[in-house]
């Protein structure tokens, strides 16, 4: 089936068999691998990415699904070379090792700021709680997300 | 080391987080070739049986399916070789890459299929009829125990191997105690989990007969000689080749049954073939790990003194005794007492097979279990002895003064018979801990029911034992652009590698960050590596570069000299410019032209290094629910000197969440058929953003190693070690009012409820 949707602010059009989900479509046929595969159940949230705004478990959603959608995965969070104060965050707090989780927890910390800049470390917690990570313990990532807010707070969108 | 030191030591930011934060990383999953074939594994469904029939008809009728590989094609089926302790008698147990006539658990290959994407590969698995006549299945170490039922019935026993550890005489101190004590503990069986699933992708160049595989992890090397033994080729024409790795906590990058069949399928096909693992086969395919129980005596002088130890620990080894299956049996043993002395000790660790998956090591192997099992056992006997937790231990913690400190003596005990723990003063980590901690102010909530919610803190100390040998390589070399390039047969898996190696190389060569470049795990860099395990990277990985980096230096003034017809005292290295007395000078880009280049290794004799610390947790615990919630953790470890701040911060961090998993939720549940209950993420839990947002690390660097230039010591595996004893031990002190004694482990909401409200 033909879909058509906007990734990463460039229209894409794709044909895929019904039954492929969104992650493989992004993977497979657009080669944006920087969105990860870790569970293809749901669980650990690596795959996920950001469907009109929202944070969406790419591999519960079929590609099919996003026809006529706005995606961004990782590689959209910065436009050009330099890393977003999200990315730099996540550098200066080490709120990644092994870097697997790492984009999924971008994208939706990215969600989550987008929509509510202020949100407190609770909140973010909660909102994170849904991406694993092995590596790190978690404290670092909240940590960065927290300090990340005021580029968020400033201007709605980094 | 000319310069100031400028890096080791600092809070580097990582130079691998460029790629990882815009999603450039290059996973194994993420690389593709040119006509490549996707595989998919067909597993056993039984815990134990006898493969009557493969019929594999109905899956070459799937579209797009262009193989089938059972035991059949391969012929003669290899057995995958034991990395660490291949001990006389293992060799009954080893795992054969495919299941030939025999099923042993849940998970174990059975066929491969090839097609031209991972869903028409899956396709084709559900299409195979395996005819299974089930036996009936050993479901655990008890079962096992009996001999009854044999999963290798020429071998006539379910005994995999039996070690003892012993130090002065354990029989006669326990005569003459006056305080003796005897428990029974039990650690559940769990696993590593990296976030990223195994996946590997080989190419075939018949052509040259040359075999590539993409997606190596830990031990390169030695996965390449193995490889080539199995396919009949010389290691030289076999290349592994690490890609970026999503997570290793010891369990990725051994020599599993793909190892071999990816790459044979791909010879077997002549086309390229990736294979990716699901997270469903990862829990199932993947070493377990951890699952021991014990019964163990304690002896002691009214005074708390430790007189002895001694009982036996059993291992659940699963179905096979693979790689690295029984590091954690051996180390059970010889690690027991962890920081204590005890003067007299016997310990039996017994490695048994069931048909469960095979386990193997995870963070901390053996480690983690012993300190749950003599952390619990010492904390009882302070009870009894009405002692302070905090002062039983500072009494019997090794001291300084008994540095260079032998642990007792392990048979069989491979190259580490004997180990002793090198430097330290371990009373000073744990008097840094109680009192950053504040211990004694929260003491006084011990037990107290505020509301609603009891109370408990506790503490326990640590060994780290690292740095297995017997050497690591390194090979540096000038490039004309006037950087170095830095070659290591340390493997990354995650924890930061290019970093630490590059700070060590910038400052012996007194040259910026960003003029090293730092190549690793491939086999294809250099002749011979050992890899990333027990925390040995930065200890001789490290000590590699640091070597390399002054011979090449060496080697640097030799060369100006030669140029400016001087002698090497002359010669002065500033930045990158090598300057002669008179003025002149030479940049090390110009240098490079005269081929300067260093090959090193740094060899130990397997003398370990000892990390030490103590931790502190302070829990409530909702008699109502069952619900334990952490209030505060912190851990102090010294590490004998700290590269990387940041990345240390990470390890100790990193380790205690974990370490905290398998204190309260992470179980691998079987039923009595051999069925794994919790085969997705969804049943098998690990830790969230939410579960534990307050813990809090301090390294120390008072005590270096003596064992290698740099002083450091492996700093992966500390902070996970404590865990489940302290946690147990701040359960128990919680709910002291009712006497409750948690003795197994995860302390699951159903089990600390049972223990809070007690019939």
């Amino acid at each position: 089936m033909r879909v058509m949707f906007q990734l990463n602010g460039k229209p894409v059009e794709v044909d895929v068999e019904p039954r492929m989900h969104l992650a493989d479509c992004l993977r497979d046929e657009l080669r944006q691998t920087g969105t990860h595969l870790g569970c293809e159940h749901g669980v650990c949230g690596a795959c996920t990415v950001v469907v009109d705004g929202a944070a969406v478990r790419s591999c519960l959603m079929l590609a099919v699904q996003a026809e006529g959608c706005t995606v961004v995965t990782v590689e959209g969070l910065s436009t050009d070379d330099a890393l977003t104060p999200l990315q730099t965050a996540f550098r200066k707090h080490h709120a990644l090792q092994c870097g697997f989780c790492t984009p999924g927890m971008l994208t939706t910390a990215h969600a989550l700021l987008t929509e509510e800049p202020d949100a407190d470390a609770d909140r973010i917690r909660a909102a994170l709680s849904g991406n694993l990570c092995r590596c790190t313990g978690y404290i670092p990532i909240v940590e960065a997300v927290l300090e990340a807010r005021a580029a968020y707070q400033k201007t709605d969108k980094p | 080391m000319i310069g100031t030191n400028r890096y080791i030591g600092s809070p580097v930011e990582r130079v691998e987080d460029l790629r990882f934060l815009r999603g450039r990383g290059e996973f194994v999953g993420d690389l593709r070739r040119e006509g490549m074939l996707h595989a998919a594994i067909l597993r056993s469904p039984s815990a134990h049986g006898r493969l009557r029939r493969i019929d594999t008809t109905a899956a070459y009728a799937t579209p797009g399916v262009r193989a089938v590989i059972t035991a059949a094609e391969i012929g003669a089926v290899p057995t995958i070789p034991l990395r660490l302790l291949p001990l006389p008698g293992t060799e009954r147990f080893l795992q054969p890459i495919i299941a030939v006539d025999r099923v042993r658990y849940v998970g174990e290959p059975v066929a491969v299929v090839l097609a031209d994407s991972a869903a028409l590969a899956e396709d084709g698995v559900g299409a195979i009829a395996l005819d299974i006549e089930e036996l009936s299945p050993v479901a655990d170490r008890r079962a096992s125990g009996r001999h009854d039922i044999l999963l290798f019935e020429e071998s006539g026993t379910n005994l995999a191997m039996a070690f003892i550890a012993v130090s002065g005489d354990a029989d006669a101190a326990f005569r003459e105690a006056a305080y003796v004590r005897r428990e029974c503990f039990q650690v559940q069986r769990y696993t590593a989990l990296p976030m990223e699933p195994r996946g590997l992708l080989a190419e075939w160049d018949g052509a040259q007969g040359r075999m590539t595989v993409l997606g190596a992890a830990k031990v390169p090397f030695f996965n390449r000689d193995t490889l080539a033994a199995m396919l009949g080729l010389a290691p030289t024409h076999v290349d592994l080749i690490e890609n970026d790795v999503g997570g290793g906590f010891g369990a990725r990058g051994e020599f599993y049954p793909e190892d071999f069949l990816i790459p044979f399928a791909a010879r077997h096909i002549g086309r390229p073939v990736r294979w990716i693992e699901d997270r469903r086969e990862h829990l199932t395919a993947m070493n377990h790990a951890r699952e021991a129980d014990c019964e163990i005596e304690i002896a002691c002088r009214q005074d708390g003194t430790i007189l002895g130890l001694r009982g036996e620990v059993f291992i659940d080894l699963g179905a096979y005794v693979r790689t690295n299956g029984l590091i954690a049996p051996r180390t059970l043993a010889q690690f027991f007492s962890g920081p204590y002395r005890v003067p007299n000790m016997r310990i039996t660790a017994t490695a048994l097979l069931t048909n469960k998956t095979p386990a193997g090591t995870y963070r901390a192997p053996g480690r983690y279990e012993a300190s749950f099992f003599c952390e619990r056992l010492i904390e009882l006997a302070a009870g009894d002895l009405a002692i302070d937790s905090a002062e039983m231990r500072r009494r019997n913690l090794i001291s300084a003064a008994e540095m260079p400190y032998k642990l007792p003596r392990l048979e069989p005990g491979g190259p580490m018979v004997d180990t002793e723990c090198d430097s330290g003063d371990y009373g000073e980590a744990l008097d840094r801990c109680l009192a950053e901690f504040d211990w004694a102010e929260k003491c006084k909530l011990q037990g107290q029911l505020i509301d609603g919610r009891y109370h408990g803190v506790a503490v326990a100390c640590f060994i780290e034992g690292a740095g297995a040998g017997p050497k690591e390589t390194a090979r540096l070399e000038l490039a004309s652009d006037g950087t170095v390039a830095v070659y290591v047969g340390s493997a990354a898996v995650g924890q930061g590698l290019e970093t630490v190696m590059a700070q060590i190389a910038a400052d012996t060569l007194g040259i910026p960050l960003d003029r090293v470049r730092v190549f690793h795990g491939s086999t294809s860099y250099l002749e011979e590596g050992y890899g990333a395990f027990h925390s040995r990277s930065t200890i001789l990985g490290g000590s590699a570069v640091f070597e390399g980096a002054r011979a090449l230096l060496e080697k640097v003034r030799a060369a100006a000299a030669a140029r400016f017809g001087g002698s090497t005292e002359e010669i002065e290295l500033v930045d990158d410019r090598a300057r002669i007395s008179d003025g002149r000078s030479v940049s090390f880009a110009e240098l490079a032209a005269d081929g300067l280049r260093v090959d090193t290794a740094f060899a130990n004799n397997n003398k370990l290094t000892y990390a030490y610390g103590s931790a502190a947790a302070h829990v409530t615990v909702d008699p109502g629910t069952g619900r334990v919630e952490l209030l505060d953790y912190l851990v102090v470890e010294d590490v004998g000197r700290i590269v990387n701040p940041l990345t240390l911060h990470g390890q100790a961090i990193g380790g205690v969440v974990q370490g905290l998993g398998g204190a309260f939720m992470e179980n691998l549940v079987y039923d009595g058929n051999g069925q794994l209950l919790t085969g997705s993420l969804a049943d098998y839990l690990i830790p969230t953003a939410t579960d534990f947002p307050a813990i809090h690390a301090i390294a120390l660097e008072n005590h270096p190693s003596p064992s290698n230039p740099l002083g450091v010591k492996g700093a992966g595996e500390g902070a996970i070690i404590p865990v489940g004893g302290l946690i147990a031990n701040a359960v128990a002190a919680a709910l002291s009012s009712v006497g409750a004694e948690p003795n197994e482990l995860p302390l699951s909401p159903p089990r600390v409820w049972r223990l809070a409200n007690p019939s």
